[in-house]
């Protein structure tokens, strides 16, 4: 129980889901070898580690804010930026990581000191507009970001898809450094998170909560909310950093719409809403439906909709043409925070 | 003997309002001071500044001598004001152990320690179970604190400020809409509290008859303004008491 910092998933369905998850995650490579497979479960893990880096801030502090993405974008660009301009060696690697986290924190800093001492809308707002500087700036400065085009680069040897670790297979798998990527996506994803985990259930994390629910309790209290709500933003920004890091080792590039662009703020949003705002567990939950349904809801419907249309049935094939998936997506999103507004992981144990 | 707290010519003004208005008074350790006056009289704002909350307009607040006009609600929460509320003012969807365990934890000055769990914390959650204990509320310890009924929501709002271990305790109408078997709980905390002379309390009362009992002191806000200062029947007797708690009868509760 400690290594979940004493906050079990406290419900079965929900304990087994999570070792479904977290077990195909872990074996993902074996279970289902191939190109998409390994972007989709990458994809997962490193979603896991975004969503609840935000759900510390928006779940637990009770804090809006809309410049995670760039928290985010600024890990990819510090990586992408080290290992273009350096090489593609692990200490370039180590530098864009250890220059990216401070710039987050500090620009972190910055942001909460400013504006958290007044209202949270305005820490939003803020958010909002330095985000969208920082998209301004990173496509502005294409000499160093490269721009709309963005940055494809080399990672360190043992990374690249064409390395084996040794001759021959494990289960079938030749352990190549996709795999070998994976695995530090996979692992470090899991570190972050049992950290992100024991720091909600901290003593900190505790005050946090108090400061959601009741600020002005808090300060009499004796809290200083403004601190503690600047370090869990902080704390979220150095996250999402690592988040963004991991993305651009696996995607090996990095640009604005991998990095930078808007929309990832909006699944990060759909996602902790899908899997259950205030508890670390909804972003595993959450990550997971969402991804897979991003990934296959398009050819589910492909194969739906070519059923259909064989079987003769008016309307239906039309209806589920993959070009609407997009559609679909919404509406189940639309539903879900209707029917299950405590998301997954409230339903699993009993609440709504 | 000094005073702990001490307010000199403390003003605020809301608009034009002036809801208190230029009240200078000193409290002192060992001494329950009663504050009357009628609804809209200004008692509330003036625990609000003395305890942090509002800003005074002009004059000041001491504690133990220095001058604390300028500290925030927090700042002057872990010198050691401790304030309960007339408005219900508690972590709502938080257990009732938890809303005390996070005074607790405030009062133990375990504000940023993020590396082990809160429940490696025993030492906290204890001391939590023992004031649980003191207001007769550790049957209800697992329940939100929204759930409670008004009376032990009035409880744990004491409860709060009782694990802060403050040494001025600012009691605003404590008892107000519990029903008549839950008051005891309070006011016989409040007389425990008292025993101890090192501490300084403050009640507003609207109920004469536990004033009578527990003050060692009565004043009177009127308009925001201080119009009688002294010993309990004294001060009851005074024509601007009667008229405020006699002539007309109190209303249950204030804003
Ligand atoms: N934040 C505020 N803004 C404007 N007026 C206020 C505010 N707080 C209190 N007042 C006014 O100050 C006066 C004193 O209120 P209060 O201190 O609550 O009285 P009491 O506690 O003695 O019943 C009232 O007229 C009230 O309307
Ligand atoms: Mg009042």
């Amino acid at each position: 129980m400690m290594i979940l910092s004493g906050d079990g998933p406290r419900s079965k369905a929900l304990s087994a889901l999570l070792i479904v998850i977290v077990l195909v995650l872990a074996l993902a490579p074996f279970l289902f070898p191939g190109a998409k497979p390994a972007n989709v479960a990458a994809n997962i893990c490193i979603s896991v580690l975004l969503v609840a880096s935000y759900d510390l801030l928006l779940g637990y502090a009770g804090i809006v804010s809309f410049a995670h993405v760039m928290f985010f974008g600024i890990g990819a660009y510090g990586v992408a930026i080290a290992l273009y301009g350096l090489g593609a060696s692990w200490g370039a690697l180590a530098l864009g990581v250890l220059a990216a986290i401070p710039v987050s924190v500090v620009l972190a800093l910055a942001i909460g000191l400013f504006s958290l001492r007044v209202q949270t809308i305005f820490f939003a707002m803020m958010t909002l507009a330095v985000a969208y500087a920082f998209n301004v700036l990173a496509s502005q400065l294409s000499w160093l970001t490269g721009g709309e085009d963005g940055r494809s680069f080399q990672v360190p040897e043992i990374l690249r898809p064409g390395f084996k670790l040794f001759e021959g297979d494990v289960f079938g798998v030749a352990i190549s450094g996709r795999v070998l990527s994976y695995y530090l996506v996979f692992v470090v994803c899991a570190l972050l998170f049992l950290v992100l985990l024991r720091i909600v259930n901290s003593p900190f994390g505790r005050v946090l909560q108090a400061i959601r629910e009741n600020p002005f309790r808090a300060e009499a209290l004796g809290y200083r909310i403004v601190f503690h709500r600047t370090l869990a933003t902080c704390l979220s920004a150095a996250g999402a950093t690592a988040a963004g890091a991991l993305s651009a080792l696996w995607l090996h590039y990095t640009g604005p719409d991998t990095a930078l662009s808007f929309s990832i703020q909006i699944d990060v949003l759909v996602i902790v809403v899908i899997g259950g705002m205030g508890s670390m567990y909804g972003a595993i939950a959450g990550a997971a439906v969402f991804v897979l349904a991003q990934n296959y809801l398009q050819a589910l419907m492909g194969k739906l909709s070519s059923a259909a249309a064989d079987a003769g049935l008016p309307l239906l094939p039309g209806l589920f043409h993959p070009d609407r998936w997009l559609l679909w997506l919404g509406l189940m999103f639309i539903l879900a925070v209707y029917f299950v507004p405590t998301g997954i992981v409230g339903r699993l144990r009993g609440r709504g | 003997m000094t005073p702990s707290l001490e307010t000199k010519d403390l003003t605020i003004r809301f608009g034009g309002h002036v809801a208190v208005d230029a009240v200078s008074c000193a409290f002192r350790p060992g001494e329950l001071t009663a504050i009357v006056g009628p609804n809209g009289a200004g008692k509330t704002t003036y625990f609000n500044l003395m305890s942090g909350q509002l800003r005074a307009t002009s004059g000041n607040v001491f504690l133990n001598g220095a001058d604390i006009t300028g500290q925030s609600a927090p700042q002057r929460a872990r010198a050691g004001i401790g304030r309960a509320f007339q408005l219900t003012n508690l972590f709502p969807n938080l257990s009732v152990l938890e809303n005390v365990r996070l005074a607790v934890q405030a009062r133990a000055g375990v504000h940023y320690e993020m590396t082990r769990p809160w429940m490696l914390r025993r030492d906290l959650i204890e001391r939590a179970n023992g004031v649980l204990d003191e207001v007769a509320l550790a049957p209800k310890r697992d329940q939100a604190a929204a759930s409670l009924s008004h009376g032990d929501q009035r409880k744990l709002e004491v409860a709060l400020m009782m694990a802060l271990e403050p040494d001025i305790f600012m009691f605003d109408e404590p008892t107000a809409g519990m029903s008549v078997d839950e008051v005891p709980v309070v006011l016989d905390l409040i007389a425990r509290l008292k025993a101890d002379t090192t501490k300084t309390i403050l009640l507003v009362e609207h109920k004469m008859d536990v004033v009578r009992s527990l003050a060692d002191r009565i004043i009177v806000l009127h308009n925001g303004q201080l119009v009688a200062d002294g010993e309990p029947g004294a001060v009851i007797a005074l024509p601007i008491v009667q008229e405020a708690y006699l002539g007309a009868a109190p209303r249950a509760r204030t804003s």
